[in-house]
């Protein structure tokens, strides 16, 4: 069932494509079922899949003389991120509600999108993976560069070229290990059980791994993303760093470190205290953390204060991958869905809530414009999503976060010393942008005193007020009962870990 | 010789060339007063049936091979199995071209026009079934003088007969070079059968003479797939062109060339019967032939490698789309050759015999994988130039901005381009993404070392790099706000044919056995 939600939204993509235009209400709601179906699914099949191990949807021979199958399956991994997706997908379609231009095409790529991200999650072949995986990279052009902001041709070609690049240095490691493993099978199973030599690993598995990371938004190859989720209008920005960032880090967990664990051995040598991939990959985390912090702590547009978080809160993920530990792993895993549900909810206040009735990003103007008083909806969903998103045990975020940090103490204490510090700076930019967009005593300016008597903003509508309270609701539901996701999440890293490619 | 061998190994060419003369005294003189869409379009159908009628022969031949002396002499014609493929494949992206032909209005002399593309066709069937140097010199002469032609005949442009006398005086050149090539192997080897030259040369081992010869033939060669450094004359010839001429020269002339290539490879990798009896001689003449490939493959793999990247690199500045076609050809041209130019490498130790039965299926699946590439993208590019073409017609240049707003002015046009050019970049699950991904898998599949392999990732950066590109083309069609928004109207049977190329491309992308089995089952995978 679980493989529906791909031929669910692929079909809607289609159908919306060939509605003719004008019908700009039935494509929304066409769309919204849609996505309401492909999380009715996800759900049901987390529900079904409790308890259960790795369990194969689809086994279709697709190229029989290459040894390619049309594979399906999930495991606990997948299925905590197709049900990220479809409460990702959902509130994306709920926060674009009042989108006139092109409407019908707009849903069309975004549902396009939705159903490559359902199929990366759910793919166990190799090959079918990566075709989701480059699926996923068209759609997210066209949403950018038409219905996008700031810089918005520039923006989505960037993005678009640094996830082909990424995706080009997959494909390299993905024809090595074939013609490697004897040119068999693409299965994940099958090149998990493989054997790879370990001089092979050593240098395929660092090329896989920084290819999906792009995507990831490690550093120092993140840049396409604060200017992607800029430009991004409110609902790509919402997929972009709720769940395409995922992808990345789904491949680099799925892929690297499950097919070539050996390249995170130790090289036998050290240099500057660095002795592995797996100490690269680690400190590159940290710095991202710490970095991404730094930079959004001196934005002066709120939306790049959020892009830049979102490097930052991805650097936890890998930080969590790099523990190569059950509590590491975990978090990562948990971070990923936490910090897709949170991301999605930040840029839906400050691109739908906010800059739809301000007009303005820039924290400067904003602090005129006394929102906690004329936005109170706006003020205190903030300031949950912020608190949130900074550790506030009782949200996701927290319980996440401490797993990864419990992780990497484990195994370096200086790298949760770093998280540390990125996770004080998370505060500090929160707080900041919270104070400067709401809660900013500055006095207003003329221009801003006339259009305070002058015009109320817009009412807030129920499809935000939906949006908002699904997606603050799942955050606070994890961060209060963990257990419903790390149930599931917990055995699938398990094998993960000892099998070493399952 | 057997006549009746001649007449059945070539029942397609002569096929084809019957009805070119039908179209000329159809069109001479039958409708020599009717109008000039009457004339286009029973001249075009007549073509189309007649490339129909070869294909249709083509059953007929039985994979029978023309000798000079029966029954094991050497060949001059073959058929059958990796020819057949090709030639199938000329046949019907032929049958596209003429197709294209229905709405032009470049020229009012018809009929010659369709004669000329049949026979520049026949041309084309006969180098990929050739087996006798002098043989393929007639066939690519045949195609080439027709392609001379075929790129002159919109009279009433400038560009299109500088076109043709750029291509006319390069070709001659190139085709000069093969010549002095050939004549070299001749000498080398007393015959022109390239069995024999193959032999010759395995018994004597290589020597430099052989190189320059080898590097002659390559000149030639390359100039007709416009590989790095002989692919001057490309831009202006696809710019020049009347395009249903562009369509034709960027896929039927790429088939055949590369099924040239193919089966030089194919041929001098795997020999026919070995003359001598005993295993000793056997296992000496293998050893002797596995001297000689490895040089002759790097010399390939060099000029793929600079294809690539000048291919790529020089279409990032265009800003008219047929020149940035005729950049992005160099860079496939360039991904091809790569699949063509590997070898396995044997290090002289043990038996001769058993690496060259363990080397066979590998090589064989690598020239699987180029004749996969290049049908596929022949029918990616006629149908770009399709969409170019309507372009054109109704904005009167093909620059990147008379691409601007398509999706207002003819919403099938603009999906047809997204398609086409998706697939052009690589991107799944269409069919360029599938060939690229079967030739690199091959590639890798015949030999593994540091050097193919670093050839694969350059290859597959440079993928990456042609993204931008094609989408610039894309972001006119679909993001850039028009600044014309009046609709463009497309004759119904080049739409037709364009929606049918583009769904091809899909369904073979979603779907790539389809043809992946038939290109199997017909090549002699043992």
């Amino acid at each position: 069932m679980l493989a529906w939600t791909i031929y669910l939204s692929f079909a809607g993509a289609l159908m919306l494509a060939l509605l003719p235009k004008g019908k700009n209400g039935l494509a929304r709601w066409l769309a919204l079922a849609v996505a309401v179906g492909g999380l009715a699914l996800a759900v049901q099949g987390f529900v079904a899949g409790m308890g259960q191990g790795r369990t194969v949807l689809v086994d279709l021979p697709w190229v029989p003389t290459m040894g390619v199958h049309f594979l399906l399956a999930a495991d606990g991994i997948s299925r905590v991120l197709v049900l990220l997706t479809g409460l990702a997908a959902v509130a994306g379609v709920l926060f674009s509600w009042n989108i006139e231009l092109r409407t019908n095409e707009f849903f069309a790529f975004f549902l396009a999108l939705i159903g490559g991200v359902y199929g990366v999650f759910l793919s166990f072949d190799l090959f079918l993976l990566f075709v989701f995986y480059e699926v996923a990279i068209v759609p997210k052009y066209f949403l950018i560069s038409i219905w996008g902001s700031t810089r918005r041709e520039y923006a989505a070609m960037k993005l678009a070229l640094y996830s082909f690049v990424g995706s080009a240095m997959v494909l390299i490691g993905l024809l090595a290990a074939y013609a490697t493993s004897g040119s068999h099978s693409t299965s994940l199973i099958a090149l998990g059980h493989a054997g790879f030599p370990v001089s092979f690993q050593m240098w395929c598995f660092p090329l896989v791994f920084t290819g999906f990371a792009i995507l990831a938004g490690m550093w120092p190859f993140h840049t396409w993303a604060p200017t992607g989720h800029v430009a991004a209008p409110t609902a790509a920005s919402m997929l972009l760093a709720g769940v395409v960032m995922k992808l990345g880090a789904y491949g680099c967990l799925r892929v690297g470190i499950a097919l070539f664990p050996h390249g995170l051995d130790p090289w036998g040598f050290s240099f500057i205290g660095v002795g592995s991939w797996r100490d690269v990959f680690a400190i590159l985390a940290v710095v991202g953390i710490v970095y991404g912090a730094l930079v959004a702590l001196v934005q002066t547009d709120f939306k790049f204060v959020i892009g830049y978080s979102s490097v930052s809160h991805m650097g936890f993920v890998l930080l969590g991958l790099m523990a190569l530990n059950q509590i590491g792993v975990t978090g990562a895993v948990l971070q990923m869905f936490s910090h897709g549900i949170l991301a999605g909810l930040l840029f839906a206040i400050v691109g739908r809530i906010v800059y739809e009735r301000t007009h303005t990003r820039q924290l400067a103007e904003l602090e005129t414009m006394h929102l906690s008083r004329r936005l109170p909806f706006a003020a205190w969903a903030f300031v949950i999503a912020g608190m949130a998103s900074m550790g506030l045990p009782g949200f996701s975020g927290f319980v996440a976060e401490l797993q990864v940090l419990v992780g990497a103490w484990m195994v370096k204490p200086w790298w949760t010393v770093g998280a540390g510090i990125g996770i004080v700076v998370g505060v500090a930019y929160t707080w900041r942008a919270l104070q400067k967009a709401f809660f900013s005593d500055a006095p207003a300016s003329a221009h801003a005193l006339e259009s305070e008597h002058g015009h109320e903003f817009a009412a807030i509508t129920w499809p935000e007020v939906t949006g908002v309270t699904l997606l603050a609701g799942v955050s606070l539901f994890v961060g209060l009962y963990p257990r419903i996701l790390l149930d599931t999440i917990e055995p699938a890293v398990k094998a993960l870990l000892a099998g070493g490619g399952q | 010789m057997n006549y009746a061998d001649l007449f059945r190994a070539t029942l397609p060419e002569t096929a084809l060339e019957i009805a070119a003369l039908l179209v000329i005294v159809a069109d001479l003189g039958f409708l020599r007063r009717a109008a000039l869409k009457a004339r286009v379009t029973v001249a075009a159908l007549l073509g189309v049936a007649g490339c129909g009628a070869a294909l249709w022969a083509m059953q007929f031949q039985g994979g029978c091979w023309f000798r000079l002396t029966d029954p094991a002499g050497p060949a001059l014609l073959g058929s059958g199995g990796i020819i057949a493929v090709a030639q199938a494949g000329i046949l019907v992206l032929t049958a596209l071209t003429l197709l294209l032909l229905i709405d032009a209005n470049f020229t009012r002399h018809v009929g010659e026009y369709v004669a000329v593309v049949l026979m520049a066709a026949v041309g084309g069937l006969l180098i990929a079934g050739a087996q006798d140097l002098l043989v393929i010199f007639i066939g690519l002469e045949l195609l080439s003088l027709g392609l001379y032609i075929l790129t002159a005949f919109a009279k009433r442009s400038g560009k299109s007969a500088e076109a043709a006398m750029k291509y006319y005086l390069f070709g001659g050149m190139a085709a000069a070079f093969l010549l002095f090539g050939f004549s070299y192997f001749y000498g080398l080897s007393g015959s022109t059968n390239l069995a024999e030259i193959q032999r010759a040369i395995a018994a004597t081992g290589p020597s430099p003479l052989f190189y320059v010869a080898w590097i002659l033939v390559v000149t030639g060669l390359g100039f007709k797939i416009a590989a790095v450094p002989f692919h001057l004359w490309a831009p202006d010839t696809y710019e020049g062109a009347p395009a249903p001429a562009a369509a034709f020269i960027a896929s039927v002339s790429k088939v055949a060339s590369f099924a040239l290539l193919v089966s030089l490879s194919m041929g001098w990798l795997m020999p026919g019967s070995a003359a001598a009896a005993s295993k000793d001689a056997v296992e000496g003449y293998l050893r002797g032939v596995y001297q000689t490939w490895p040089q002759l493959a790097t010399i390939l793999l060099v000029v793929a490698a600079a294809s690539m990247v000048v291919g790529n690199l020089a279409a990032l500045a265009q800003v008219s789309v047929r020149r940035l076609l005729a950049y992005s050809a160099i860079a496939h041209a360039g991904y091809m050759l790569l699949g063509i130019g590997v070898h396995s490498t044997f290090s002289g130790q043990g038996s001769a015999l058993q690496f060259f039965a363990g080397a066979v299926n590998p090589a064989i699946r690598s020239s699987n994988a180029v004749l996969y590439y290049v049908l596929t993208y022949g029918l990616t590019t006629i149908g770009a130039f399709g969409v170019v073409a309507v372009v054109e017609r109704a904005t009167g240049s093909d620059r990147m901005d008379s691409f601007l707003g398509l999706h207002k002015r003819n919403p099938l046009l603009a999906a047809v381009l997204l398609v086409l050019f998706l697939s052009l970049a690589g991107i799944p699950p269409l069919v360029g993404f599938w060939a690229k991904f079967n030739l690199f898998a091959a590639v890798l599949g015949v030999s593994a070392g540091p050097v193919p392999f670093t050839l694969v990732a350059l290859a597959v950066a440079f993928s990456a790099v042609s993204l931008y590109y094609y989408l610039q083309v894309l972001k006119r069609a679909y993001v850039m706000p028009a600044v014309d928004e009046t609709p463009i109207k497309a004759h119904p049977v080049t739409m037709a044919v364009l929606l049918a190329i583009a769904a091809a491309v899909v369904l073979l992308g979603c779907f790539p056995a389809l043809l992946g089995n038939w290109i199997d089952g017909l090549s002699p995978l043992r």
